[in-house]
This record gives C-alpha cells, sequence and structure tokens, in this order.
C-alpha cells in the first residue's frame, strides 16, 4: 500500500541523528571548514562511541533471496533519513565519522561471510577506524574500466601497484587507524572490465602511502587522500570476489552494484545539505515578517515566493526519488536504474538549490558569517562524486532503451 | 512504514485503466483532435468501467467502493497516458459526483447521485477557472451574496467541459464565508452558456464559457450547506492535475524512446547519441519525480491530512515538467515532431494546459 508515514523506528533514528548535527556538528561546521585538514577528535571520538557498528558510510546491498527470507527491512531507508539529517548538520563532518564507509560497503557487497567478519567485526570495537574505497586514478576517474593499478600474484599473496587519488577518509583509513583501504586493481589490463577486482588492503600495510592530501572547494572536514601503492603485498585471501578472470564481465558488474546501495545515501546526504539551506531561507525570511504563501495563482506571489516554492518543490522530488530507491533495496528490488535516478536528481537540485539560496539572500548569502556559502561549495561535490551526473544519466539512459554499455558510451 | 507499492486491487484497476488507454483511447486520440470531438463509442465503453459509479454508496446506486485520492491519482496518469482530453470528457461527472460525496447534504446526494449510476453516461460537471489572466484558485472571483435566504451568484466562468449536456453545474463562488460550490441546474434564470471555446489543446474536450448574471439558488443548493471547508476539493483538482500531466508526460517520453531508437543518424540511431540520451534519461527521472509528488500529495488527502502545500508543489511541479518533456519529446522527432502524422505536437499543446487546468478534474 503506497504510504510516505515513516515507521516510529525511523522517526527516532531522525531525531536522534538530528540532535547530534544541531548540537555536535552545527556548532563547529564553520570551524573545520576553515582548518582544513585538522580534525575534530572531540567529535569523532563521540561518533564512533555512539554509532559504532552501525556503517553510516555504506549502504547494505539485499539480495532477493535475502529479503525473502527476512522479509522486508527498512535498513537503507532508515540510513537514507539519518543521513539526511547529518548531512543537514555538515556534510563534511559526515563524511570524516569513522565508520567502514564505501569501502566497508564493498566488502558487504562483494565479500564471502568470512571476509565480512574479518574485515568489518572491527569497526564495532576498539579505537575509531575508518574504511575507504580507493577507485579513482590520476589517468581515470568514471571510467573505472580503465584502471591502470596491478595486482599480481606472488605466491601466496597479491603484488598491488599503481596510484589512487580522490579517497575519501584515505589518509584515516590507510594510515591513522585500524581501518582498510578497498583498491581496485585489474589482474589484467588486457581483460578490460572483467579484469579488475578489488582488495582489501589493511592500514598500514607496507607498501601503501597516503603522499597528498588534497585541498577542496567544499567538504573540508573529510579528508580527500591520493595514495600509492608500491609493492604492496596483500594475503591472497584479501581479494572480494574470484581471482579467476572469467569471459564476461560480471565480476567489474558485481563491484559496480555496491553503488546501487551506495548511491541513494550519497543522493540522501545532498538533500540534507539542500535542506539546509532551504531551512535558513526560510527562517531568514521569517525573520523579517515574509512567510511563503501556498495556494495563492502565482501571479500573485513575489518572485521570492515563487523562487522557494520550486526549490522547496525539487527538494522534495528528490527525496522521493532516495527514498524510491531505499526501498527498493529494503524489498529485495534491482534498483540500478532508481539508484541513479535519485543521484542524478539529487546531485542537480543540491548544487541548484543552494546556488539559488546564496542569490535570494544577497550579501548574507555571500558572507563567510553565515554557512550558506559554506553549503553551496560543499553542494557541489554531490554531483560529482559516487558518479557524476553525467555517468548517472549514461546509466539511467542505458536502463530506459536498453543499451549496452557498447551500444550507448 | 514509506512504502511505494500499490495495492493488488489498485495494480488491477491500473491495469485495467492502462488497457483501457492503450487500446480505446489512444488509438482514436488522434482523429478526436483532429475533428474536434469525443466518439461516442468511447464514452459508453468507458462508463462501464464505473469511474464515475465506483464510489457512489450502493444505497445510491453505485459500486459503494470507498474514494480513494490515491487510486484516482494511478487511474489520471494511466488514461491520461492514452488521452488527455477523452480523459477530461469521461471524467467530468466526478467534478459534480465526487464533491457531492465529500461535502453534499443528504438531500444533495440523495437529489443528484443516482442520477450518475445508470446504464448509459450521464454528464455532470464544475465551473471553476474564470476568464482572468490573474486567475486566483485561492480566491475567485465569482462572488455569492445572501440575498433573503438565498444566494445570489454572480460572475464569469470558462474551460467548463460539458457545460451544455450537463445535468448539474457545481459552481464555485466566493461567499462571504470563504469558498463555496453551489448545484446549478441548467435553464436556470440568469446562467448563460455560452459558445463552445476553441483551445490550442484538449481540442476533442467541449469546453464552454459560462456567464452567472445575478443567478438566484436557495440555500439548499450550496454544496454541503454553509462554512464546508472546500479546501480539500480544490487539492484534490491540483492533485488531479499532476496525475494527469503524468500519464501525458509518459505519453510523449516513451513516443520519443520508440522514435530515437528508430531513427537513424551518422550511422546509429540517435538515442546512441548522448544529446538524445540524456534529454531521454532526464525525462524518465523526471515522470518519476512528478508521480512520487503527486502520490504523497494523494496520500495526505487520502489521510485527510491538510495537503495545501504538498498539493500546490505537486501541482507546480508537476505542470512544468509536463510542458518540459512534451516540448523535449518534440525535440527528439525533430522536423517530424512538428507534423501533426506524430502526436507529439498534440502532448505539447495538450500539455500546455496543466497551469490552467484548475478545476477541469479531481482524484
Amino acid at each position: 500500500m503506497i504510504d510516505f508515514e515513516l515507521s516510529e523506528n525511523v522517526k527516532m533514528m531522525r531525531q536522534m541523528t538530528h540532535a547530534v548535527a544541531e548540537q555536535a556538528m552545527r556548532p563547529i561546521s564553520r570551524e573545520y571548514d576553515e582548518r582544513e585538514h585538522e580534525k575534530p577528535w572531540d567529535f569523532l571520538n563521540m561518533m564512533w562511541e555512539v554509532s559504532r557498528g552501525t556503517s553510516f558510510g555504506g549502504g547494505s546491498e539485499r539480495k532477493a533471496k535475502d529479503a525473502a527470507r527476512e522479509g522486508p527491512s527498512e535498513k537503507n531507508f532508515a540510513m537514507c533519513t539519518s543521513v539526511e539529517e547529518l548531512c543537514w548538520g555538515d556534510v563534511g563532518l559526515y563524511l570524516s565519522i569513522p565508520n567502514s564507509g564505501l569501502g566497508g560497503a564493498a566488502v558487504a557487497a562483494a565479500g564471502t561471510p568470512a571476509q565480512k567478519e574479518r574485515f568489518l567485526a572491527r569497526f564495532s570495537s576498539g579505537k575509531p577506524k575508518w574504511g575507504a574505497m580507493a577507485i579513482t586514478e590520476p589517468s581515470c576517474g568514471s571510467d573505472s574500466s580503465a584502471i591502470q593499478t596491478t595486482a599480481v600474484r606472488d605466491g601466496d599473496h597479491w603484488l598491488l601497484n599503481g596510484t589512487k587519488i580522490f579517497c575519501t577518509s584515505g589518509l584515516m583509513a590507510a594510515e591513522k587507524s585500524e581501518g582498510f583501504v578497498v583498491v581496485w586493481a585489474t589482474l589484467d589490463r588486457s581483460a578490460g572490465r572483467a579484469g579488475i577486482r578489488a582488495f582489501v588492503v589493511d592500514a598500514g600495510t607496507p607498501g601503501m602511502y597516503v603522499t597528498k592530501v588534497e585541498k577542496k572547494l567544499g567538504i573540508r572536514a573529510s579528508d580527500t587522500a591520493t595514495i600509492v601503492l608500491e609493492d604492496c603485498r596483500v594475503p591472497l585471501d584479501n581479494i572480494l570476489g574470484s581471482p579467476e578472470i572469467p569471459k564476461t564481465s560480471e565480476g567489474f558488474k558485481g563491484a559496480m552494484a555496491t553503488f546501487d546501495a551506495t548511491r541513494p545515501i550519497v543522493a540522501a546526504s545532498a538533500i540534507g545539505v539542500a535542506r539546509a539551506a532551504l531551512d535558513f531561507v526560510r527562517d531568514t525570511l521569517k525573520e523579517h515578517g515574509i512567510e511563503v504563501r501556498y495556494g495563492v495563482s502565482p501571479h500573485k506571489l513575489t518572485a521570492l515566493e515563487r523562487d522557494f516554492m520550486e526549490m522547496e518543490a525539487q527538494v522534495q522530488a528528490a527525496r522521493l526519488l532516495v527514498w524510491r530507491a531505499a526501498w527498493m533495496i529494503d524489498n529485495g528490488m534491482r534498483n540500478n536504474l532508481e539508484a541513479s535516478m535519485s543521484k542524478a536528481k539529487a546531485g542537480l537540485v543540491v548544487t541548484q538549490v543552494t546556488q539559488k539560496a546564496v542569490e535570494l539572500l544577497g550579501p548574507l548569502g555571500y558572507s563567510r558569517q553565515c554557512l550558506l556559502e559554506k553549503w553551496m561549495r560543499d553542494a557541489k561535490i554531490s554531483d560529482i562524486y559516487e558518479g557524476t551526473q553525467q555517468i548517472n544519466q549514461l546509466i539511467i539512459a542505458r536502463r530506459i532503451l536498453g543499451y549496452s554499455s557498447k551500444a550507448l558510451s | 512504514m514509506v512504502n511505494f507499492k500499490p495495492t493488488d486491487e489498485q495494480e488491477l484497476i491500473r491495469e485495467t485503466m492502462a488497457a483501457f488507454a492503450r487500446d480505446v483511447l489512444r488509438p482514436q486520440a488522434h482523429e478526436a483532435d483532429e475533428r474536434c470531438e469525443v466518439p461516442e463509442n468511447v464514452v459508453q465503453r468507458a462508463w462501464e468501467l464505473g469511474l464515475v459509479q465506483s464510489a457512489i454508496p450502493e444505497a445510491l446506486g453505485g459500486y459503494g467502493d470507498p474514494r480513494s485520492p490515491i487510486t484516482g491519482t494511478l487511474l489520471l496518469e494511466e488514461l491520461a497516458y492514452g488521452d488527455l482530453a477523452l480523459t477530461l470528457h469521461l471524467l467530468a461527472p466526478r467534478l459534480l459526483t465526487i464533491p457531492l460525496l465529500l461535502f453534499g447534504t443528504e438531500d444533495q446526494r440523495k437529489r443528484w447521485l443516482p442520477r450518475f449510476t445508470g446504464d448509459r453516461y450521464a454528464v455532470g460537471t464544475a465551473a471553476f477557472v474564470e476568464p482572468r489572466w490573474d486567475f486566483d484558485a485561492s480566491s475567485v472571483s465569482t462572488r455569492a451574496e445572501r440575498v433573503e435566504g438565498d444566494y445570489v451568484v454572480t460572475g464569469r466562468k470558462c474551460l467548463v467541459p460539458l457545460a451544455r449536456q450537463a445535468e448539474a453545474l457545481l459552481v464555485y463562488a466566493t461567499a462571504p464565508d470563504g469558498l463555496a460550490a453551489f448545484i446549478v441546474e441548467p435553464g436556470t434564470s440568469g446562467l448563460v452558456i455560452g459558445e463552445r471555446e476553441k483551445n490550442m489543446g484538449t481540442r476533442a474536450l467541449e469546453t464552454y464559457p459560462v456567464g452567472l448574471e445575478g443567478v438566484r439558488l436557495p440555500a439548499g443548493s450550496r454544496l454541503g450547506g454553509e462554512g464546508a471547508d472546500l479546501e480539500p476539493l480544490v487539492n484534490a483538482s491540483r492533485v488531479a492535475t499532476a496525475a494527469l500531466a503524468v500519464g501525458v508526460s509518459r505519453a510523449a517520453f516513451e513516443y520519443g524512446v520508440a522514435y530515437a531508437k528508430e531513427r537513424r543518424a551518422f550511422g546509429v540511431a540517435i538515442a546512441q547519441k548522448q544529446a538524445i540520451a540524456f534529454m531521454l534519461a532526464t525525462m524518465a527521472t523526471e515522470i518519476d519525480a512528478m508521480r512520487l509528488l503527486a502520490w504523497e500529495a494523494a496520500w495526505r488527502l487520502e489521510r485527510g491530512q491538510p495537503a495545501t502545500r504538498e498539493s500546490c508543489l505537486a501541482r507546480d511541479y508537476a505542470s512544468k515538467a509536463a510542458l518540459k518533456i512534451t516540448d523535449d519529446a518534440v525535440q527528439v522527432l525533430g522536423g517530424h515532431g512538428y507534423i501533426r502524422d506524430h502526436p507529439v505536437e498534440q502532448w505539447l499543446r495538450d500539455a500546455r494546459g496543466f497551469t490552467t487546468f484548475d478545476g477541469l478534474a479531481i482524484v
């Protein structure tokens, strides 16, 4: 039955995460935007204590047969609503929260039960830890099939060689905690997609170095690292999936399926930022006695009201697409198309809504005294990482047209 | 718990409507548009689907299914996918029956609803829109004044579907205590139905200007009596507009997809070019977005919650998106899209109306 009422459980989680956002994130939001590359340790330790064992960064893919056995869950849905709240607080700080992150999502999606236990158990105890995902390279971003990093078998180890960039929480995962980095590498460059595998590289593994931490437009509280792998030796069973190179690219597709779970979450984070901007504009207008009027002829509305309503509708449209994509995984449905739709829409909406919000509030919007300008800077990444706007458009187009990646490239 | 799955019963209704739209409405849509008339066989076949009778209580001759804005939203999308003008014609009686079901007094319901439960299509309609550029659904200019226990209604309406054949018109006016609606019978003194209007789109739908020149009506003709808050009706109309916009958009989108996969340029199907493929991808995303907004607003209506904000956002979003999507569909077909041999130009003309169609349909 079509229903838009949040369950009690989701409402409760939303309340809790909102409290964190409001009380723990907002007060330090500006500070850690300005003090790029410094870590808000009080906040990180606190978040580790309250949320360890959950995965605020990674999604959980549910296979249809699991859903059939366990019945519908609300895991991904609840994650999306919680992430929206946290990112309403601060998306950069949210990204820096210690957890298994995207690396954990990859392990959860493609790992064996033994691998899940071995790599993910650590995120429930001990000191704060981070997981990270390393896909992008200096010469390839969206085209992850062009990965140059190699994995060569050497006895009972894999030898990894290559350079990874734009690795979110890469510094924390590779060097500053007992976490891990999931590194994508090719077993055989001539095999194309079919030869690409993900490898779990534990923090501190010799041969893995962080060589740079990026300076960015936004999300400055989150570290974005360059990771170099030089004859980095990882145990044989740290490979996610089969070491055989099949004739088809199923393995690669399996890895890409991780995105079906994570894209709605990234989209939810974008919604959080967009809502922060909307709320700020609404509150500011209210302080000046301006309330948006609904139901009145557009001819009688001010330009400000019309703009605001347009923004509001866009954000709600994007949010519902996110909810649907998450709901689908929770119910064991394949959501490749819908995940990309949610990400494409939310990435664009948050970018446009925050830019418009800055415009609407003029000098208030532009000033670093308010957080609005920060949100605009933070927003832009939503339209880039975890599949750019264009890549998601490509995926949507292939799905609706029934085209392979060869037919539409 | 949030859920995006219609009930089995709703799925069944949706499938029935989809089949009707595909097999009956769409094949006749072009000719109906060209000839500016609704084929009779369509009307009777649709009547037999029970679109109007279903929500009328059994005691009054209907099927007694509860009225559901969500089901209505699903139904409207499917029918509009077949053809908008035909849909508005077929559903016009609901402009009278649903308000009666929601707000009608016992007398009003008993008097009027049985007329819509017979074997033949019976016409009912509503007069809401007014012929002014700044028409405002939140404060209509038509006035209803109290005179010696009666009401005297004065104003001008337009875009009134099937006004000439209607058993009764539901005329919206601003009364001293807010928005009111009056059941007006044809032939009432001062009710002037003009010449059939000629519109850019939905050409098969007969619409009329209606003048109310001091129409004197007994208090008993006011829908729900004094003090009825009709905002839910206005919102139900907004949601209907959004749902119809989804249907028309989907029609244009699917046609665009089929054409783009067929049409070749530079050695490949044009759908294989990102410039076209991305337009189609955006259209698909926007259609889902507008549908979900419509569902959410309908869901609020169904629960009897305040829904003005959601209904307005859904309707504004959907009417803008539908225009963009149908325009893009014409663009995908290029020169062919401009030729009336293809239906996309009709969908563009039809979709342009959504910003004006307040009160032309209801969920």
